[in-house]
């Protein structure tokens, strides 16, 4: 596989991605230089596409990935691999906002902190952060695991269907309907051995597992009739 | 009696009875003479027996109601307030029962940016109502109905219902808040891509979905818990303001390779400056749904006190794209409360490049039509005043996840009533463009109609029938 290398400067967005999408479709790998933290870099990529953001990207970078792996060599924007279905992103540096959000599946890898609502409304697929989960992070996510090994900000995990908010290190506050339980050993092993997976295995983490007490699933009443006009 | 009317003054008579002062003579007990109508009637503006009741039941839930269909606010102004006052000696009709009338509608053609922009052959689509609120067999026949007219449908919060693409040639994919079921494959297979910030029904506030809705099907199409009580969120996740979403749509459009158009479907609230955003925003097609909109459950109070009337969205939208320049580059969509052609036709008068339909679609598919009357009875209603669909119990199978109700929804015969219906709503349109003289029905314009009263003419800058001037716009 060869490495094709296509300069994004001031051009439009639209050029650019179809250059990458080309270069991808000839079976390259592609570097993207010259980024300027430039918005929508690689979206909808296909599964075996392999991309490197030298620098830092903007928003949406990786969005609606379909299976590409990707990597950025500093920070992104907002909501980077948002609603990705499958595929692999790396950060490098940190990540804004919405990380992942709305994601279906895959991997996405932030080695510093991410900003508020990392994980907000996933619907599966794994979010690792090496640092510090921002302000309401999982909120209303539906499936998938977001492991943040540098603690977290407030309203951690709120409001959750489903899912699970894994943190190492110390929580501002929890979320409204949140419980943290402890999780089995089968769990932090699955746990553990995404992370040896990425070279972060460490067996001496306290983990709090938090998942959704279910009190906002309902009404008080399960009962049709209930909701007829009294 | 007071004092100072104390009179010396004697009657040459005796003091009558109480009973004769009474007029007891010839009278009923229950029906004394003297006892104001309001004992029985009540009349007080505040406390009448509905708010009354609301204040019982309030205090015995202890939560909001919750109910489907639309507003039942009675201040709000119909489209029966406006008229059309078609040609006369200043202008020339066209021949109503033979001449043609072009109804061919583009949307998201004016910008130059999408390869595909919709065309449809009438002015009325099907609007965006999900499969969770609407059975898989409503969405189908839905969507067979349009396709026979060529017209189309808009898949909803629910995510893209297999029933409903197979059905549907031109298929709207809608991306609410939520995103539920978002998916590439989908996203590439849609005509369009349909952003929401807001919907007429209850605008400011997330989709609402009872679990006894949530079936199987629906829930492992939202990834949600079977049966819980959906309650959605009303910000995205991936943008907040204007500026984001701008960006967002950019996403959107290298996504789908620039092939289709984008929507963003609003809440009528204040679209002079909201639809002026979202056209600097970058979208192609632009809905505004007034406050007459429909939905499968709310909060009643947001139904009954949040928007603004369809008709007085429309003016509004309409000039805020004049001003802004980008009339003919952003097309607009009016719905609301639409019921007939007629309603429709004053909708494109006031500025609309088209009309999105909901329940009176749902109609045509057969609810609130006279059938299974006992199960109606079951709910507390009956034929006619059904707005139950927050319950999952239609009883003629449109709204609701019960499979033995869903079956009550023929699809080929629902799906032949929704292309009649769309055909009749067209014809009745292009009826009365060519009263007006007009070739097409986007050639209808606000000289067309008046006013019938100085609020409407007021709401929507339409001159007052008689007088010909707009009362205070």
């Amino acid at each position: 596989m060869s490495e094709a290398i296509v300069s994004v400067g001031d051009r439009p967005i639209r050029e650019v991605n179809k250059e990458i999408k080309a270069a991808l479709a000839n079976g390259d790998s592609v570097v993207v230089r010259d980024t300027r933290s430039r918005h929508n870099i690689g979206i909808g990529l296909p599964e075996g596409a392999r991309l490197r953001v030298e620098g830092s990207a903007g928003y949406y970078c990786g969005g609606l990935n379909d299976g590409a792996y990707i990597e950025v060599e500093r920070n992104v924007g907002w909501s980077v691999g948002e609603a990705m279905a499958s595929g692999d992103i790396i950060v490098n540096g940190y990540a804004g906002m919405s990380v992942g959000s709305a994601m279906r599946g895959g991997l996405i890898h932030v080695k510093g902190d991410t900003g508020p609502r990392c994980g907000i409304a996933m619907k599966g697929g794994d979010i690792i952060v090496e640092g510090k989960i921002g302000y309401l992070s999982g909120f209303m996510s539906h499936a998938g695991r977001i492991i943040a090994l540098g603690g977290a900000a407030g309203a951690c995990a709120d409001s959750l269907w489903g899912g699970e908010v894994w943190v190492a290190g110390p929580i501002e506050s929890l979320g409204v309907d949140t419980k943290v339980v402890e999780p089995t050993a089968e769990e932090v092993a699955s746990v553990e051995e995404l992370l040896i997976g990425r070279g972060l295995g460490d067996n001496s983490r306290d983990w709090q597992k938090i998942i959704s007490a279910q009190r906002l699933w309902h009404f008080e009443s399960r009962d049709a009739s209930a909701w007829l006009m009294i | 009696m007071a004092d100072d009317m104390k009179t010396p003054f004697e009657y040459p008579f005796d003091m009558p009875s109480e009973e004769a002062v009474a007029m007891t003579d010839g009278a009923v007990s229950e029906r004394p003479a003297g006892v104001p109508s309001s004992y029985d009637e009540g009349g007080s503006i505040s406390w009448t027996p509905e708010s009354i009741s609301e204040i019982h039941a309030l205090s015995r839930l202890g939560r909001y109601q919750i109910r489907g269909f639309n507003t039942f606010n009675k201040r709000f102004p119909t489209f029966d307030d406006l008229t059309f006052v078609p040609a006369t000696m200043t202008r020339l009709p066209l021949e109503g029962y033979r001449e043609s009338c072009d109804s061919k509608t583009v949307l998201g053609g004016g910008s130059g940016l999408v390869e595909k922009p919709l065309e449809l052959d009438i002015p009325i689509y099907i609007a965006s109502m999900s499969f969770g609120a609407l059975s898989a067999n409503a969405k189908a026949a839905l969507g067979y109905g349009a396709s026979k007219v060529g017209s189309m449908t808009c898949t909803g919060e629910g995510g893209m219902l297999e029933d409903e693409r197979r059905a549907s040639q031109t298929l709207v994919y809608q991306m609410t808040p939520s995103r539920y079921m978002l998916d590439l494959e989908h996203l590439r297979m849609a005509d369009a891509l349909e952003l929401i910030v807001g919907q007429g029904a209850k605008p400011g506030t997330g989709g609402l979905l009872l679990g006894m809705k949530v079936s199987e099907r629906v829930a492992g199409m939202r990834s949600l818990p079977l049966g819980v009580d959906q309650r959605s969120t009303v910000r995205h996740p991936d943008f907040l303001g204007a500026d984001d979403m701008q960006v967002k749509i950019e996403e959107l459009r290298e996504a789908t390779d620039y092939q289709v158009p984008i929507f963003v479907k609003m809440g009528a609230t204040r679209p002079r400056f909201d639809v002026a955003i979202a056209a600097k925003a970058g979208v192609d097609v632009i809905v505004v749904d007034g406050a007459e909109g429909g939905t499968g459950a709310s909060p009643e109070l947001l139904l009954n006190h949040t928007g603004i009337p369809t008709i007085s969205s429309i003016r509004a939208a309409r000039e805020a794209l004049d001003d802004c320049g980008m009339s003919g580059k952003v097309s607009l969509v009016a719905a609301g409360g639409i019921r007939s052609g007629t309603d429709a036709a004053k909708c494109l008068a006031l500025g609309a490049d088209a009309v999105m339909i909901g329940t009176g679609a749902l109609i045509a598919l057969g609810c609130n039509s006279p059938r299974y009357f006992d199960d109606y009875a079951a709910l507390g209603t009956a034929p006619g005043k059904c707005h139950h669909c927050h319950t999952g119990l239609c009883p003629v199978g449109v709204t609701t996840q019960e499979p033995e109700l869903e079956a009550r929804v023929d699809v080929p015969a629902a799906a032949e009533r929704v292309a009649r219906y769309l055909t009749a709503l067209t014809m009745e349109i292009t009826l009365l463009a060519k009263a007006c003289g007009k070739s097409s029905v986007h050639n209808l314009e606000v000289e067309d109609l008046r006013a019938l009263s100085m609020e409407v003419s007021a709401f929507t800058g339409v001159k007052m029938a008689g007088i010909d001037r707009v009362f205070s716009w």
